[in-house]
C-alpha cells in the first residue's frame, strides 16, 4: 500500500518547496524539449529509434511535433546539401524563441565524407548550433545524453532577461 | 624532380588525360556475327547515315549523327521492336574533341536483344527530345542537361533535376572541381544572407583531417567537456577523464539523479 504522507516537519513545517524564478522557469523548459521532426539522412533513423519505445525520448519530455512554430529545439539529423540550405533557415526562423539546435552527426557537424560541391560544409554556417554532437551515426543513446547536456545548458542560462534573439549574422 | 607547369587556370582544363593506365577495350566483334542485329542494322541503314556499328559484350553498339537520333530511335521502336529506354545519359568528351557523347539504351523484350545508339554532339549543338516516344527520357533527359550541359530541343519541362534552379555550371562535367567552383563554395551564404556576408562567415574548412584538442569553439570530447569558447587546459601526459555530468552536483528538482557508480550494465540481451 502506498502511503500518502506528508512530512510537516520537513522544510520547517511546512509543504513547500523554495526556488526561484529562474529555476522554476528553467526546470520546465529544459523538461519539455519539443524537437522538430527534422531527419535529413542516416541519423534520422537514429533519431526515430530515440523516439520509440525501446529508447523512449518522452521520459526526458522531447516530444517530437511536425511544425517549427511549436518546437523547442531543432535536431540537425543528417547530411545537409546546398539545395535544402534555405530551407533549414527558413524552418529555423519560424521556430520561436527560446530555440535550441543540436547538430546531429559528422555531416551536420562538417560535412563528414561529403567532402564536394554540393554539401554544406557544416549547419554552423547557416543557423547557430548550440551542441555538437559526433558520430556517423550516434546511436540513440549519445543523442540522449546530447539532450541531458543541453538540459543542463539550458538550467545555467537566465530565464527571466529578454530573450537574446540568436542571429548567425 | 618534376618539371614546373603553371597552375594560374588549372581548374579550366581537364584533370584527367590518360598519362598512366589506360583501360583495355573489351573485344568487339561484327555485327554480321548476329543475324537480329544485323537485320536491325539493315533497316536503320536503310534510311540513315550509320558511323560505325559493332557487337561488344553481346550488345550491338550503333553510331549515327545527332541529327539523326530521333528518326532512329522511333524506327528502332515502332519497325524493329526496342520498346523500351532503359537508360540514356552523356558523357564529357569536351577535353579530347569538344563534344559530348550522347547514348541511347534501348531493349526489346520480344528479341530478348539490347541496342545502344550513341552519337557526338558539339557544346553549342542540341539534341531533339525522344520524349515523345519514350516517357523515361524526360527525367534522363533533364538530368544529362543538369549534370552535363546537354541542350534538348521541345522537351515538354526542360529545368534542372538535381541540382537548384539558380546553380552555376554543370558539376559531371571533367573540368569541374570537386569541391565546387567559387560559385559552389560559397552558394549558401550568398543566398541566405548575401554576398556581403563572405567576410562575416568566412571560407569552408574543406580540410576534413583538422582536429585541434584544444581548439573549445569547434571541437568538444566526449568524457572531457568544457563550455564553448573555455580556455583550453595544456596538459602533458594522460588527461584525467570527466565523469559523465548531465546535472548539476546538485541536483535538480523533482528529477533523481543518475549516479555512475549505482548504474547496472545488463548483459543479457535476452533478459
Amino acid at each position: 500500500m502506498a502511503q500518502h504522507q506528508v512530512n510537516y516537519m520537513q522544510d520547517g513545517g511546512l509543504p513547500v518547496a523554495l526556488t526561484s524564478i529562474d529555476k522554476l522557469a528553467n526546470w520546465g523548459r529544459s523538461n519539455s524539449l519539443w524537437a522538430l521532426t527534422y531527419g535529413l539522412a542516416c541519423c534520422g533513423i537514429e533519431m526515430m529509434a530515440s523516439g520509440a519505445s525501446r529508447y523512449d525520448f518522452d521520459r526526458f519530455g522531447t516530444i517530437f511535433r511536425s511544425s517549427p512554430r511549436q518546437a523547442d529545439i531543432m535536431i540537425v539529423a543528417g547530411t545537409l546539401t546546398k539545395k535544402h540550405a534555405e530551407f533549414i533557415r527558413r524552418l529555423y526562423d519560424q521556430m520561436t524563441e527560446p530555440k535550441w539546435v543540436i547538430s546531429m552527426g559528422s555531416c551536420a557537424n562538417t560535412g563528414g565524407m561529403f567532402n564536394t560541391y554540393a554539401t554544406v560544409q557544416g549547419v554552423d554556417r547557416v543557423i547557430p548550433v548550440d551542441l555538437y554532437l559526433p558520430g556517423c551515426a550516434p546511436r540513440p543513446e549519445t543523442l540522449q545524453y546530447a539532450v541531458m547536456l543541453l538540459q543542463k545548458k539550458i538550467r545555467s542560462e537566465k530565464a527571466i532577461k529578454s530573450q537574446k534573439p540568436k542571429r548567425l549574422m | 624532380m618534376r618539371a614546373y607547369t603553371d597552375k594560374k587556370d588549372v581548374q579550366k582544363k581537364a584533370y584527367y588525360t590518360d598519362r598512366y593506365w589506360v583501360a583495355p577495350q573489351v573485344p568487339k566483334s561484327t555485327v554480321e556475327s548476329d543475324e537480329v542485329f544485323a537485320a536491325d542494322l539493315e533497316a536503320i541503314k536503310a534510311k540513315f547515315d550509320v558511323i560505325e556499328a559493332y557487337i561488344q559484350v553481346k550488345q550491338m553498339v550503333v553510331m549515327i549523327k545527332p541529327e539523326d537520333n530521333y528518326g532512329v530511335l522511333e524506327l528502332l521502336k515502332d519497325e524493329c521492336d526496342y520498346t523500351q529506354l532503359s537508360e540514356m545519359s552523356a558523357i564529357d568528351w569536351i577535353a579530347d574533341k569538344g563534344q559530348l557523347e550522347v547514348f541511347y539504351q534501348l531493349l526489346s523484350m520480344n528479341k530478348r536483344k539490347r541496342i545502344r545508339v550513341k552519337c557526338f554532339i558539339d557544346q553549342e549543338q542540341a539534341v531533339e527530345s525522344v520524349n515523345p516516344l519514350f516517357r523515361s527520357a524526360d527525367w534522363a533527359e533533364r538530368e544529362a542537361y543538369d549534370m552535363l550541359g546537354l541542350k534538348v530541343n521541345n522537351h515538354p519541362f526542360m529545368k534542372r533535376i538535381l541540382m537548384p534552379d539558380d546553380w552555376e555550371g554543370h558539376p559531371l562535367h571533367k573540368t569541374y572541381p570537386l569541391q565546387g567552383d567559387e560559385f559552389a563554395q560559397w552558394y549558401e551564404v550568398d543566398k541566405i544572407f548575401g554576398k556581403e556576408a563572405r567576410d562575416i562567415i568566412g571560407p569552408e574548412n574543406r580540410d576534413p583531417a583538422m582536429v585541434d584538442r584544444y581548439d573549445t569553439e569547434r571541437f568538444g570530447r566526449l568524457g572531457h567537456e568544457v563550455p564553448r569558447g573555455a580556455e583550453p587546459k595544456e596538459s602533458k601526459g594522460p588527461e584525467p577523464t570527466t565523469p559523465l555530468a548531465y546535472q548539476e552536483d546538485d541536483g535538480v528538482f523533482m528529477i533523481e539523479k543518475f549516479e555512475e557508480e549505482k548504474s547496472v550494465v545488463i548483459r543479457d540481451r535476452d533478459r
